[in-house]
């Protein structure tokens, strides 16, 4: 019963029926009734969980923290030195996201953040990783080609800058701190998180200027 | 372990397909399995380091094929048969054993919020200096153990520098086991993409590993 489709590929399956979602569906389901049914966990505890992700903790927060430090120079610097009080002071952290490193990008550094052995990534800040950042193509290609692995998302870098590919293979959570991009001299606070996305924040993307 | 869950360098899994516009859960069983899993998990029955291995242990071959959501399902349950939350009877029947009593479940819904927030910290009071200093050169030991690692096999044998000294960090090869977190100094590493990769690694570039001090020689 070996599976055949790879763990980015979330299509239903056709060819015998090996495990296909409605299948694992039920899985779920009716483990889910058993635990409640033996009160090992609560229903409602579970939907907490799960608005949490969805609606609570996501890359916005990320976004805030780096809009934070392109308009603060004294927090940046706090920032780059120690991560995790300066994050908390702007409301996050917590599970996965205990101990915090910011890298910065600049024009001569480029960073790239992974996890080789597993799916570790920045919750408090990021969310909730995306399925492509959880593949085997990307864990096991960012260590030894970070370029080709850039390019597929249209990053292409010249030959003199530095790549900085961080394994997260302790429980200290990597996020790249992006270049400002240009032309962004008057804008609020506010209007710069607004440009900042999750792929920067992961280091597979640069920031394009507003309207650019 | 060897396993296939350590595939940093390995050639032949795909190219990388992002997805556009992407859920952050692609059907309601993930969701409920993501949270399942937290939720039994303040059952404090075991550690992080722990999940990780019961992941690790899913066979290569299915490892590779399953979804994120389905490893986590399978250690889960795997989990909870093996600590006795549940039994292979429960499993199977989907009710509980007769007789069996009932639990308070210790994540409630108003703890969600805190838990989370608290989170589960991995750095501990240090216990005595670190053997490795900024600066040192450092050679990753050849240790090929059978239990759980965070050494992955591609940077074994290479040399680097120490760039950062974090202090002290739970050690996940003993946490995993049940044998103890036994702290000891976990040190940002930095690697030549040349000495990991030789003339296929790009001469600028690096790669930088956080690596227990179990895990290190001096170069």
């Amino acid at each position: 019963m070996a599976h055949d489709h790879p763990d980015h590929d979330d299509h239903p399956h056709d060819a015998a029926g090996q495990h296909p979602p409605s299948d694992v569906a039920l899985r779920v389901q009716a483990l889910e009734s058993l635990l409640v049914d033996k009160g090992l966990v609560d229903p409602d505890a579970l939907d907490a969980i799960i608005d949490t992700y969805e609606h609570k903790v996501g890359p916005r927060n990320g976004a805030r923290v780096v809009a934070r430090a392109w308009t603060d120079p004294a927090y940046k610097a706090r920032l780059l030195a120690d991560a995790t009080g300066p994050i908390a002071e702007l409301g996050y952290g917590g599970r996965q996201g205990e101990h915090m490193v910011v890298v910065e990008n600049t024009p001569q550094v480029h960073n790239l953040v992974v996890c080789t052995l597993c799916s570790c990534y920045p919750w408090p800040v990021l969310g909730l990783p995306p399925v492509w950042y959880k593949s085997n193509a990307y864990r096991s290609r960012a260590v030894i080609d970070p370029r080709g692995v850039l390019a597929e998302f249209g990053t292409r870098l010249d030959d003199e800058v530095e790549v900085r590919v961080w394994d997260s293979t302790a429980e200290v959570r990597y996020l790249v701190l992006p270049e400002r991009p240009a032309g962004t001299e008057g804008l609020s606070e506010e209007d710069l998180a607004a440009l900042v996305t999750r792929d920067a924040m992961v280091g597979v993307a640069k920031l394009a200027a507003p309207g650019g | 372990m060897n396993g296939v869950h350590d595939m940093g360098g390995m050639h032949g899994l795909g190219p990388v397909a992002p997805e556009a516009d992407e859920p952050i859960f692609h059907a309601p069983w993930e969701a409920r399995t993501l949270a399942l899993t937290l939720a039994v998990g303040a059952w404090g029955k075991w550690n992080i380091d722990a999940s990780r291995h019961a992941r690790e242990l899913i066979p290569g071959a299915y490892y590779l094929g399953m979804r994120y959501y389905e490893k986590w399902l399978t250690a889960l349950v795997s989990q909870m048969l093996q600590t006795g939350l549940i039994t292979a009877e429960e499993l199977a029947s989907g009710r509980p054993d007769p007789g069996s009593p009932k639990a308070d479940p210790p994540l409630t819904p108003e703890r969600v919020d805190p838990a989370l927030r608290r989170g589960g910290p991995a750095d501990r009071p240090a216990e005595r200096e670190p053997r490795f200093q900024l600066g040192d050169r450092v050679r990753a030991r050849n240790l090929n153990p059978t239990g759980h690692t965070r050494l992955p096999r591609y940077v074994r044998g290479r040399s680097g520098v120490v760039e950062q000294v974090h202090g002290a960090h739970v050690f996940p090869d003993t946490n995993a086991h049940g044998l103890g977190e036994r702290p000891q100094p976990l040190y940002g590493v930095r690697f030549t993409a040349r000495e990991l990769w030789g003339d296929a690694g790009h001469p600028h570039d690096v790669v930088r590993l956080d690596l227990w001090e179990a895990y290190l020689e001096r170069a």
